[in-house]
């Protein structure tokens, strides 16, 4: 059973060496004359103000959340998917309650406002 | 992995070693057939010329920008972190190369059949998100970071109906391995019983590839380069190598999962079972490569019309509209399969 994942072993190990064989190539082969000026991040031609790993936006955390949710949701799913033909009605009722209350639950955020990035209509 | 044997005169070669093989060099090679591809594409649409001067029409202008980004200088910008820096840019090219290894190309043309390919998939494919994401961390610029988070959060949103949109092939197949879902399809394309399902799929495949009418993450007129802004030589280049062999895999995905693989339209009324192996091989990769080619140029296509999205409206595209819609289908379909079996 096992031995059908080593060729993705072996791919693997062919991906990452070619990976790094493009890495080392462009240093071997590229000049490297650094200076401060080359060196700074770019921000439009300015000396860059600050740090840039600073605060940013809470949607993003947001939809962060939902999606951990989401995708629990769609691999309780995927076994259930395979067999569900011989599962028997009650497990098709209890998935099919399951799916919808996750869906009332997108709806309700949807309806929150969580997931809005209209700027115009945003409430958090 | 596959058990199948082919036998030249005194020399026994397994057949995955043979698929792996060539499947390798075509991932690589498509990427720079698809780099000329979509620039003399490009070029039409916009009635340009495009390329022609490197070699007879231009063929070898992948070749120049391979070779120029090689010998271009390889910068890190001051307090970003140097390791992550340089590992992000492998992340997306492993993760694409390694998707090579459960897609079957022809009947019995796989290099392994794992029972749980599409999961495999999935998984290699959101490993991809962390490349885009790191790289945007790692460099210390304000454009990189806003780029690597819009592409962390427009990804992670895509994957939600596009898992759904799998998950509805899967309630038809039976089967998570993807030879069982290609083999299953040999009468009736999905798309055919499934049409919501494929232009879902297709949607999010293309919001996975992050171009155009969904290139948010990179958005030259308000971020600059976005998560590459810091990125020069061939760390840059393995980026856009990497682009466009999400591209590729994002034609054989649509290819495999809704349109019938390497099967014809409704094979089973015209192509004979007992038909030469070799002939049969010819065929189905024939037909395999030609639909990953159609689909190809539909990226391209689409890129080179469509504009880009706002960053608002392609979030409400994601959650508001495909989500529920993909998990309205996949429960119809689950109901309509459950009662006529």
């Amino acid at each position: 059973m096992l031995d059908s994942y080593f060729p993705i072993l072996i791919l693997a190990g062919i991906a990452i060496v070619l990976a790094l064989l493009l890495m080392t190539l462009s240093r071997i082969l590229g000049p490297y004359r650094p200076n401060k000026h080359k060196l700074n991040p770019y921000e439009s031609g300015m000396d860059p103000v600050g740090e840039a790993r600073e605060r940013y936006s809470i949607s993003f955390y947001l939809v962060a959340m939902e999606f951990i949710v989401f995708d629990l949701e769609v691999v309780f799913i995927y076994p259930w998917a395979v067999r569900y033909l011989d599962l028997g009605l009650g497990t098709f009722i209890s998935m099919m309650v399951f799916i919808t209350i996750l869906l009332i639950g997108l709806l309700y955020t949807l309806k929150k406002g969580t997931l809005d990035w209209d700027l115009k209509t945003n409430k958090i | 992995m596959n058990p199948a044997i082919l036998e030249i005169g005194p020399l026994a070669i397994p057949v995955w070693a043979i698929v792996l093989g060539v499947g390798m060099i075509s991932y690589l090679n498509s990427a720079a057939i698809l780099v000329y591809a979509e620039r003399r594409i490009a070029a039409f649409i916009q009635n340009r010329v495009g390329p022609n001067r490197v070699g007879p029409f231009g063929l070898l202008q992948p070749l120049a920008d391979v070779l120029k980004l090689l010998l271009k200088e390889d910068v890190t910008p001051t307090h970003g972190y140097k390791k992550l820096h340089a590992i992000a840019p492998m992340i997306p090219v492993i993760t694409a190369l390694l998707s090579v290894a459960v897609i079957p190309f022809g009947a019995g043309l796989y290099v392994t059949d794992i029972n749980a390919a599409v999961l495999y998939l999935l998984a290699v494919a959101s490993l991809g998100v962390y490349g885009v994401t790191l790289a945007g961390w790692a460099s210390n610029s304000k454009y990189s970071l806003l780029g690597g988070l819009r592409a962390a959060a427009q990804m992670i949103s895509y994957e939600l109906p596009m898992g759904m949109a799998v998950a509805s092939v899967i309630l038809m197949t039976g089967s998570l391995s993807l030879v069982d879902i290609a083999e299953s399809q040999s009468m009736w394309w999905n798309f055919f019983v499934n049409p919501l399902g494929a232009v879902i799929f297709i949607i999010c495949a293309f919001a996975e590839s992050n171009r155009t009418p969904f290139d948010l993450v990179e958005a030259e007129q308000e971020l600059v380069g976005g998560f590459h802004t810091e990125y020069s030589s061939m760390k840059f280049g393995m980026f856009f190598l990497a682009e466009y062999m999400h591209v590729f895999i994002g034609s054989i995905l649509i290819t495999t999962f809704f349109f019938g693989s390497y099967h014809l339209p409704f094979a089973d009324l015209y192509i004979p079972a007992d038909m030469n192996i070799w002939l049969k091989g010819i065929l189905d990769v024939s037909v395999f490569t030609l639909k990953v080619c159609f689909w190809c140029f539909v990226f391209i296509w689409v890129r080179w019309t469509i504009p880009r999205f706002k960053y608002n409206q392609v979030m409400k595209l994601g959650w508001a509209r495909l989500l529920p819609l993909s998990i309205i289908n996949f429960m119809v379909i689950a109901t309509i399969m459950y009662f006529t079996n």
